[in-house]
């Protein structure tokens, strides 16, 4: 029962770390700015987190099978743009059938990743390298290198994040279905479940009957689903679709993976500690500005704190096997 | 218990084949298996009953051939289709997850699913679990990571899953062979209940004991050919061990008696966290020392410690009697340390490499002038050692993995050959291969004693080990509990050595 | 190799190796091959499309454009050979160029400067590695987060500023002429460092350790290779090669801005993975990778004559890197099919 105990603790460490983290974060901060901890910013900075959030849970699914998704970025300005494009084009169009045609569209691109990867045979990094050149290249050449702004896009289109329901912005309730569906997903389904045995022990995954290519299929197409929905949140929400949109974000999905204690070698992971390493993230940069720092240093903190997180895994990882083997035999 | 008569079978293998690129892993096997009898799969390392349990098991498909169920032709398209037609295997390598739960090891591929509510229900398999262990008698909690467990433990999880399956057809790719001798008992105890409750087993083993203790049923492969089958209790070891290794016994060690020089290694205290404590033994020029013990025993760290893979939390080692530190397989090869690691595939070769230069790739450095090889002399190594080892091959060029696993391991020792070692460790030097390269391996290490080359020889094999050794060590849970001469060797002493039964006699 | 020919022969032997047509099947599976032909292929075409494409003058310059990735991707054969990889070698630059502006600005002369960028290059190189290597994290982990970490230093210090003073001497380096030739510098400077690690590669016990490590990093340990030794000297290396890369390019465009360089680790493991060398490691030449170099970028330089918008070209380059995956996969499968089938053929 005790090896239980301290199991479990293990277990938990890392969220019951990094919410102390964030408690501390938060409370270092709002010394220097007292505003910082007022409801409405933080409910700015839960917004503006969501996004990532969403494309995380995506990201954490393909990590969990060892591989990675780097296309994300580009799918997210891929559907992000074609959202817009059909809007600005057919601004009768209802929002909510463009929001389902931008998700179809993030959807199928992540078909294409998972089909590569699965069916082909190419390992994920390769693959979603070359389909982040591609997808991204498509951007341009469906826009023409033209922008989508604010007045040629509809109100209703614009209204799909800022909306307003029971206090919160519709985009932080997207936020909230999509973590409670992960939750489900990764804890009381099969394919969920498979999903962490690949990741583990890919053999011994297929002695016991799960299809690899299945699964590998199915995360980079969820993967593409989120990023879809997240493409078309992002494009309203900042009330602009341009070809440049979410370059290099799929290494702040990676960031919040690696901060939320996900091994990038596959295999554990759980969706609340992503969840909270993207609001680690998402507070860090909205603190910046508040404790004078120019919002140049977030590339810099970034890369550091992203350092410092996988070394602490490291050296705890080091630390727990030398206290397993120390316990096994003596 | 009374002999049965013969029922239906309810799984028959008919003139099944396996090819696979430059190998045929099986050649018109039959076999055939009925409710309530344990039927023993016997064959040497290499005979291909691995492949046979793959294909039975839905993870290989047969070249051809055909598997009847209950008398109905079948076949199965992946491991889900042999899994939902009753078949379940533990298999002889890891197949857990170490990052997961005991209790999800357990359910991998099966998880239960509420009937109302269509999720995973995480109760009932707990409980269920819990029960499972119970009934195993199994004291460790569904909810601990697998990457906590010891190996018996893993082990006797792998079997609580293939008991949570409810087969018809329980396959064990040698389930003993990581357990002390009261888990063996407890596993016997399953069996026997498996057995009553009308399940039918394959009992995977070559160890002629559990055979005769455990086993209605017998077949016989070699080579990937079926041999022959026959009822146990009919049957004696002699005749079984000539239909699996096609000749007697005796003939197959090729022992010269060699004068022993000066001890060249003499190993004291040697330790290592969490492995093995308090190692001591010494080895002479032109002696064949051999470890035994079960999976899991120390055996292979021990050895990994003496080539400077791993460091040694205590102790110290001499080398014609100074002390000297090894820190890594380098100084361990100046020192004239060759290591011949078990797992061949991984560790002792590169697939990818030709048979050259996989032979020179020990000594680079010395056929290198100025960092720049000199293909000539790398030639002339590779073939001198090669010839020596009578490697058969299209040529020196091909890469190690259109070799059989027999021949790949005569590159392996032809590589540390060409190093001129003084002391050669040879872990599991004949796992997976077949009888012929086995023959040659055993002459070959013989040769090389009298020759004066000190030896330790670690093998799962408990036959090797008593007609190759001179001496035999055996080690369980990381201490050595025996040290026995080969002559007065006796099966049962050193078994019990190795189980664990013997500790406090020592 | 005369142990073609040797006597010894066996069960390893399926087919005929020695006949032509075999001999054609392993020449033209080859990647290297393909990628020659193709190379010619595109040389052919451009020519016929438009006159400007041929002019030796035009082909000399257009190396300008891809001599510092191709540069980048000579150390990242060794880093990739080995089972590794470095997506940070692009913000190396934007470091090592930003480390070079400052030092400008503050009057440092020209060797100064390339002894500034050549040493950040390779502490930066070593900083990759020794996380890597001494701490067992997965490359690809490390090397994004000093992704991040490195050109945030050059972000941070610079904001939305720029460096643009440098000596006047420092110009060569990216514009300059060997001599009164019209062959640029840059590139004459690259095929000397591809010689080098050719050489090394193909030629040395370093290269025979990385095809080693490559293929099994334990059984390469077992046959005493410091495995750890050689992939953190690679990464020293790729940070060495960077900072070679770094001065060549900010003395080219002169000035050192944060975004310097964006997205060239993925053009250069583009290369490199196109170049034959398996992302899995263990397999790849140098020659294989140097006409991949001259095919993206003649194609790049093709493809702008023509006025074929860039867009097309990252989407070119996309389509290529997978592939150069896949096309070997599928070969792969039909070699095993093949060795199968004769097999059969034989013991039926």
């Amino acid at each position: 029962m005790r090896q239980f105990t301290i199991l479990r603790a293990a277990i938990a460490r890392r969220e019951i770390s990094l919410i102390i983290l964030i408690g501390t974060l938060l409370a270092l901060v709002t010394m220097r700015a007292p505003m910082f901890l007022s409801t409405d910013n933080i409910q700015r900075i839960v917004n503006d987190t969501v996004i990532l959030i969403m494309v995380s849970l995506g990201q954490l699914l393909v990590i969990l099978t060892g591989g990675i998704d780097l296309s994300v970025g580009s799918i997210i300005a891929f559907s992000g743009m074609s959202a817009s494009l059909i809007n600005q084009a057919q601004p009768a169009i209802p929002a909510a059938l463009i929001l389902l045609v931008g998700v179809l569209v993030g959807t199928a691109l992540g078909m294409v990743n998972g089909a590569i990867v699965a069916f082909g045979k190419v390992p994920p990094i390769i693959t979603t390298l070359g389909t982040m050149s591609i997808f991204r290249g498509f951007t341009f050449v469906i826009s023409k290198g033209q922008w989508v702004t604010a007045h040629e896009m509809s109100q209703s289109y614009m209204n799909l994040p800022h909306g307003d329901f029971l206090g919160l912005t519709n985009l932080i309730w997207w936020g909230v279905l999509v973590s409670i569906v992960m939750i489900y997903f990764s804890t009381y389904t099969r394919s969920g479940r498979e999903v962490y045995a690949i990741g583990g022990n890919a053999t011994a995954a297929r002695f016991v009957g799960v299809s690899e290519r299945k699964i590998k299929f199915m995360i980079f197409t969820v993967s593409g689903f989120l990023s879809g929905l997240a493409g078309v949140m992002w494009t309203a929400r900042y009330a602009a679709a341009v070809n440049e949109t979410a370059t290099g974000f799929e290494l702040q999905t990676v960031a919040a993976c690696v901060i939320g204690g996900v091994s990038i070698a596959g295999g554990s992971g759980t969706v609340a500690g992503v969840i909270l390493g993207g609001l680690f993230i998402g507070i860090i940069n909205n603190a910046l500005p508040v404790i004078n720092l120019s919002p140049f240093y977030q590339m810099f903190i970034q890369g550091f704190i992203v350092l410092l997180a996988m070394l602490i895994n490291t050296l705890a990882d080091r630390r727990q096997e030398k206290m397993l083997l120390g316990r096994r035999r003596s | 218990m009374e002999p049965m008569k013969p029922k239906e079978p309810i799984l028959e293998i008919r003139g099944v084949n396996k090819f696979f690129p430059g190998i045929k892993a099986l050649d018109g096997v039959h076999l055939t298996i009925r409710a309530g009898e344990v039927h023993a799969l016997i064959g040497e390392n290499g005979a291909g009953k691995s492949t046979l349990v793959k294909i039975l098991t839905g993870v290989y498909f047969p070249t051809s051939g055909e598997i009847l169920l209950d008398g109905e032709p079948t076949e199965f398209k992946d491991a889900l289709d042999a899994q939902s037609a009753g078949i379940a295997a533990i298999h002889q390598e890891a197949s857990m997850f170490p990052d997961l739960s005991v209790t999800e090891n357990i359910f991998m591929g099966h998880h239960l699913i509420h009937p109302v509510t269509k999720r995973i229900d995480w109760k009932s398999m707990k409980r269920h679990t819990r029960e499972l262990l119970k009934r195993m008698e199994l004291d460790i909690s569904g909810d601990t990571l697998v990457k906590n467990l010891g190996v018996a433990q893993r082990h006797m999880v792998e079997i609580a899953k293939a008991l949570s399956l409810d087969a018809r057809v329980v396959i064990m790719d040698e389930p003993t062979s990581a357990l002390t001798l009261r888990e063996v008992e407890d596993l016997y105890k399953i069996v026997r209940q498996l057995k009553r409750e009308g399940k039918a087993i394959i009992f995977i083993s070559h160890k002629f004991d559990e055979i005769f203790e455990i086993c209605d049923y017998y077949t016989v492969l070699r080579d990937g050919k079926y041999i022959g089958e026959g009822r146990v209790a009919d049957s004696s070891v002699d005749t079984i061990i000539r239909m699996m290794v096609g000749r007697s016994l005796d003939q197959m060690f090729p022992k010269s008696d060699s004068l022993f020089g000066e001890v060249v290694l003499s190993v004291h205290h040697l330790s290592q966290t969490g492995f093995f404590r308090d190692v001591s033994f010494a080895l002479r020029k032109g002696e064949i020392l051999g470890f035994f013990g079960l999976i899991g025993a120390g055996r292979s760290e021990v050895m990994r410690t003496i080539f400077g893979i791993d460091r040694a939390s205590h102790g110290y080692i001499e080398l014609k009697g100074n002390k000297v530190s090894i820190t890594n397989p380098r100084s361990a090869m100046k020192h004239g340390i060759a290591f011949v690691p078990e797992d061949r595939q991984n560790q002792g070769i590169i697939l990818q490499m030709s048979i050259t230069r996989n032979i020179t790739l020990p000594q680079i450095h010395d056929i290198a002038k100025a960092s720049v090889l000199n293909s000539s002399l790398e030639n002339r190594i590779a073939r001198e050692a090669g010839e020596q080892m009578e490697i058969k091959a299209a040529g020196y060029h091909v890469d190690a993995d259109t070799l059989s696993g027999g021949n790949q391991q005569k590159v392996v020792l032809a590589k540390w050959l060409a190093t001129h070692p003084e002391i050669l460790i040879l872990d599991e030097p004949t796992k997976g291969i077949d009888v012929a390269t086995k023959a040659a391996v055993h002459e070959f290490v013989s040769s090389m004693a009298s020759r004066g080359l000190a030896v330790i020889l670690v093998s799962s094999e408990l036959p090797e080990v008593m007609g190759m050794s001179d001496r035999i060590i055996v080690m369980h849970e990381g201490r050595i509990t025996a040290q026995i001469e080969a002559k007065d060797g006796d099966t049962d002493e050193i078994m019990k050595a190795a189980t664990g039964h013997e500790e406090e006699a020592v | 190799m005369t142990s073609a020919k040797s006597p010894l022969m066996g069960s390893g032997r399926l087919i005929d190796e020695n006949s032509f047509k075999e001999r054609m099947i392993v020449l033209f599976t080859k990647w290297e091959t393909l990628l020659a032909l193709l190379f010619v292929l595109e040389i052919v075409v451009f020519s016929n499309i438009t006159p400007y494409f041929l002019d030796y003058f035009n082909l000399m310059n257009a190396s300008f454009t891809f001599m510092e990735k191709a540069v980048m991707a000579l150390p990242m054969i060794f880093v990739i050979m080995s089972g590794d990889i470095d997506i940070s070698i692009a913000s190396i630059i934007a470091l090592v160029s930003f480390a070079m502006g400052y030092a400008a600005e503050s009057g440092v002369d020209t060797a100064g400067l390339i002894l500034i960028g050549l040493s950040v290059g390779t502490l930066a190189g070593m900083f990759n590695g020794f996380f890597i290597t001494k701490l067992g994290m997965p490359a690809i982990a490390v090397t994004l987060a000093t992704q991040s970490l490195f050109r945030g230093i050059s972000q941070a210090v610079l904001e939305d500023h720029a460096y643009t003073t440098y000596p006047e001497s420092f110009a060569f380096f990216g514009q300059g002429y060997v001599g009164d030739s019209l062959i640029p510098f840059e590139l004459v400077l690259f095929l000397a460092l591809a010689v080098i690690m050719g050489f090394i590669l193909h030629k040395t016990t370093y290269g025979r350790q990385l095809y080693a490590i490559g293929n099994s990093k334990s059984a390469a340990r077992f046959a005493g290779i410091y495995v750890d030794r050689v992939r953190f000297i690679n990464f020293t290396l790729n940070g060495l090669f960077c900072g070679i890369a770094a001065i060549l390019l900010t003395s080219r465009i002169g000035s050192t801005r944060p975004n310097i360089a964006l997205n060239w680790d993925i053009e250069t493991i583009t290369l490199v993975v196109l170049g034959g060398v398996s992302i899995m490691g263990g397999r790849g030449t140098v020659p294989g990778v140097t006409v991949a170099i001259f095919l993206l970028g003649y194609l790049k330089f093709g493809m702008g004559l023509l006025n074929i918008s860039a867009k097309i070209m990252i989407i070119t380059t996309g389509v290529l890197l997978i592939i150069a995956v896949l096309l070997p996969n599928f070969l792969d499968l039909i070699k095993a099919k093949r060795k199968l089938r004769l097999q059969q053929v034989r013991q039926n």
